[in-house]
């Protein structure tokens, strides 16, 4: 039905070079096009600017827990007890599923503080419940000790440690 | 530089027809528009002249059923929207407000509620039928896969829709269940963020939740064509499996599938209005009447009876990631049972062996929907795992094995042979209508 002359191997190579081009060059306008409509969903800057908040220790009395809410999560303050601290400083990390010191999960040994948000599906663990005197998810039945690591349950990591520090004996800065 | 050359002699000059205006089987005015818009000879044709198996039980209403549900979901949706307003701070007040002060708020919000809960249990027998009587089988394989991905977004759809009141429940399911996604290594964090439009869920979270719940629930509708489509390509199935081959085997669809199906329709109305007005919020949690705290997690945290069965399964396996992937391939095994199901019997009449795993496919259904709904612990741990054990074993050891080594009974000829041998009482049918 058509010249056959025109079917020459260089000829062809330049048509799948345009071919290919075409191509990629839809390939970029197209995801060009889409991101914004992914990236939209993301977190905006006035979230993201939510940074930091100031919580004074002081009205906290030894082995209680406060909650704050940081970022729209809940944030534990615990003052543990001296018997807590022992315990959470000598178990021994072979028996961990996120073996992690306790040193290196306090500031201050006395204060405990942790992202109270269940590393499995999200949901806030129930203070001073549960077999290792810690944290009890009501959700799914994950167990934390005094230290918030992971020690019974589907939950894969230990209780997060937020970024914070010391502005004074007995205030916090988190975030 | 032409490749072709358009106007040579060896080109062959075909007719087209741009215009396809005609063949309407109707005269005057509803000719003029059938001739131009075919819709009503496809009415005439799929619905009016539709030849049914004569064998069809009620369990073959479920399909109107699901319909009548799904009109109902949509105009009562569309009027709570009217009223409901999608933001953390005024979501659960809205609510209240409907059933307070809009007039028959609390009727429409009552019937949206129920509704859902009614069409899961309309969907449920509907896939009971399908498992029963064989109907995933060649030629139906695509529009079972249509009713999975139907099955899929429907508990999308509920899941959001249950999110919208934003009380303790909603708060909370919405938390468990879109962390879901942040067992998927790597990106997974990063997905539940981009969900959640924030670093918890949050305002952003439900206003979005509130436009996927519309357009989700649109997309069923799309969705349903399809699947309808399909089954009026390849026609119903029917308790005995057997293709109708002449007019002994069939009857009109108008009138008599569309008086039985009515009757069956009434009837399940009026238990769904039973529900609806004496025990509204039986199917529902109390706790969703606290209004959501990110501070607290209710102490008993369990989502609607519809998904008992599969937060069983994932609260069974200790880990993460593996827990996830066994809950969504729960659901996905239905999808692959066309294929694991080597019988070319469809029916389970003539499936002795095979009946009774169904039925215990079916109590394992339960157990679950049980275990779902106990504390996660304790012997409730060990048992929702047997229960998961068997489930997955129905689909990939059972079914194949089973398809292979099982022999069916006699079976007869033609469905007025079918029919026949009932009344005899040569074959044992379920008797349950």
């Amino acid at each position: 039905m058509s010249n056959k002359n025109n079917n020459s191997p260089e000829k062809k190579n330049r048509r799948d070079f345009i071919t290919v081009a075409t191509g990629a060059l839809a390939a970029v306008g197209v995801g060009a096009a889409i991101w914004p409509i992914i990236n939209q969903m993301n977190p905006d800057s006035s979230v993201k600017a939510l940074a930091s908040i100031e919580v004074d220790l002081s009205s906290i009395k030894e082995g209680q827990e406060t909650v704050v809410l940081w970022r729209g999560k809940p944030v534990f303050i615990r003052r543990r007890t001296n018997e807590q601290i022992l315990e959470a400083q000598k178990v021994d990390l072979k028996d961990l599923k996120d073996p992690e010191p306790d040193s290196k999960r306090v500031k201050k040994a006395e204060w405990l503080v942790l992202i109270g948000v269940c590393t499995h599906l999200g949901c806030v663990p129930t203070f001073g419940k549960g077999e290792y005197g810690g944290w009890f998810c009501p959700c799914h039945g994950s167990v934390y000790d005094v230290s918030g690591r992971i020690r019974k349950g589907p939950a894969p990591l230990n209780l997060e440690v937020p970024n914070y520090e010391f502005v004074s004996d007995t205030k916090i800065k988190i975030g | 530089m032409t490749e072709k050359n358009f106007n040579s002699d060896s080109e062959i000059i075909k007719p087209v027809h741009t215009s396809k205006v005609g063949g309407s089987p109707f005269k005057g005015v509803a000719g003029w528009i059938d001739n131009r818009l075919p819709i009503l000879r496809i009415f005439k044709y799929e619905y009016l002249d539709f030849q049914v198996p004569k064998s069809l039980n009620y369990f073959w209403s479920l399909g109107g059923i699901l319909m009548v549900c799904l009109i109902f979901l949509i105009i009562t949706g569309v009027t709570l929207g009217m009223h409901y307003k999608p933001s953390s701070s005024e979501a659960f007040n809205s609510v209240e407000k409907i059933m307070r002060d809009v007039n028959f708020g609390w009727l429409i919000r009552y019937a949206h509620m129920n509704l859902a809960s009614f069409f899961f249990i309309a969907v449920y027998l509907h896939i009971f039928r399908g498992l029963y009587y064989g109907s995933y089988k060649e030629p139906r394989q695509l529009m079972w896969l249509l009713g999975i991905i139907i099955f899929f977004m429907m508990m999308a759809t509920a899941f959001l829709g249950y999110t919208l009141p934003w009380g303790q429940m909603s708060y909370w399911g919405a938390t468990v269940i879109t962390n879901l996604f942040s067992a998927i290594p790597v990106v997974g964090k990063f997905i539940v963020t981009w969900l959640w439009g924030d670093y918890a869920v949050g305002d952003s979270t439900l206003n979005r939740f509130y436009v996927l719940h519309w357009l989700i629930a649109f997309g069923i509708v799309g969705i349903v064509v399809f699947h309808v489509i399909a089954l009026h390509i390849v026609g119903s199935n029917n308790p005995s499996g057997i293709e109708p081959v002449d007019t002994r085997d069939t009857v009109s669809f108008a009138p008599y599938t569309t008086s039985k199906d009515l009757f069956a329709m009434l009837v399940f109305l009026l238990i769904f209005v039973l529900f609806m007005m004496y025990i509204p919020n039986y199917l529902g949690h109390p706790d969703n009447y606290i209004p959501a705290n990110p501070l607290v997690t209710p102490a008993h945290i369990v989502p609607e009876w519809y998904f008992l069965p599969y937060y069983a399964i994932l609260r069974s396996i200790p880990n993460k990631l593996l827990g996830v992937i066994a809950m969504v391939s729960s659901i996905a095994m239905l999808g692959l049972l066309p294929w694991l199901d080597l019988s070319k019997v469809r029916s389970s009449v003539f499936r002795p062996i095979w009946k009774q795993f169904i039925f215990l496919f079916v109590l394992d259904f339960f157990l679950l929907m049980y275990l779902g709904k106990m504390p996660p612990e304790g012997v409730y741990v060990i048992l929702s795992r047997i229960g998961l054990a068997y489930w997955f074993m129905f689909f990939l050891i059972i079914t194949p094995l089973v398809s292979i080594m099982e022999t069916p009974l006699q079976m007869p000829n033609s469905i007025h042979e079918y029919e026949d041998w009932k009344k005899k009482g040569k074959i044992k049918t379920l008797k349950i209508f």
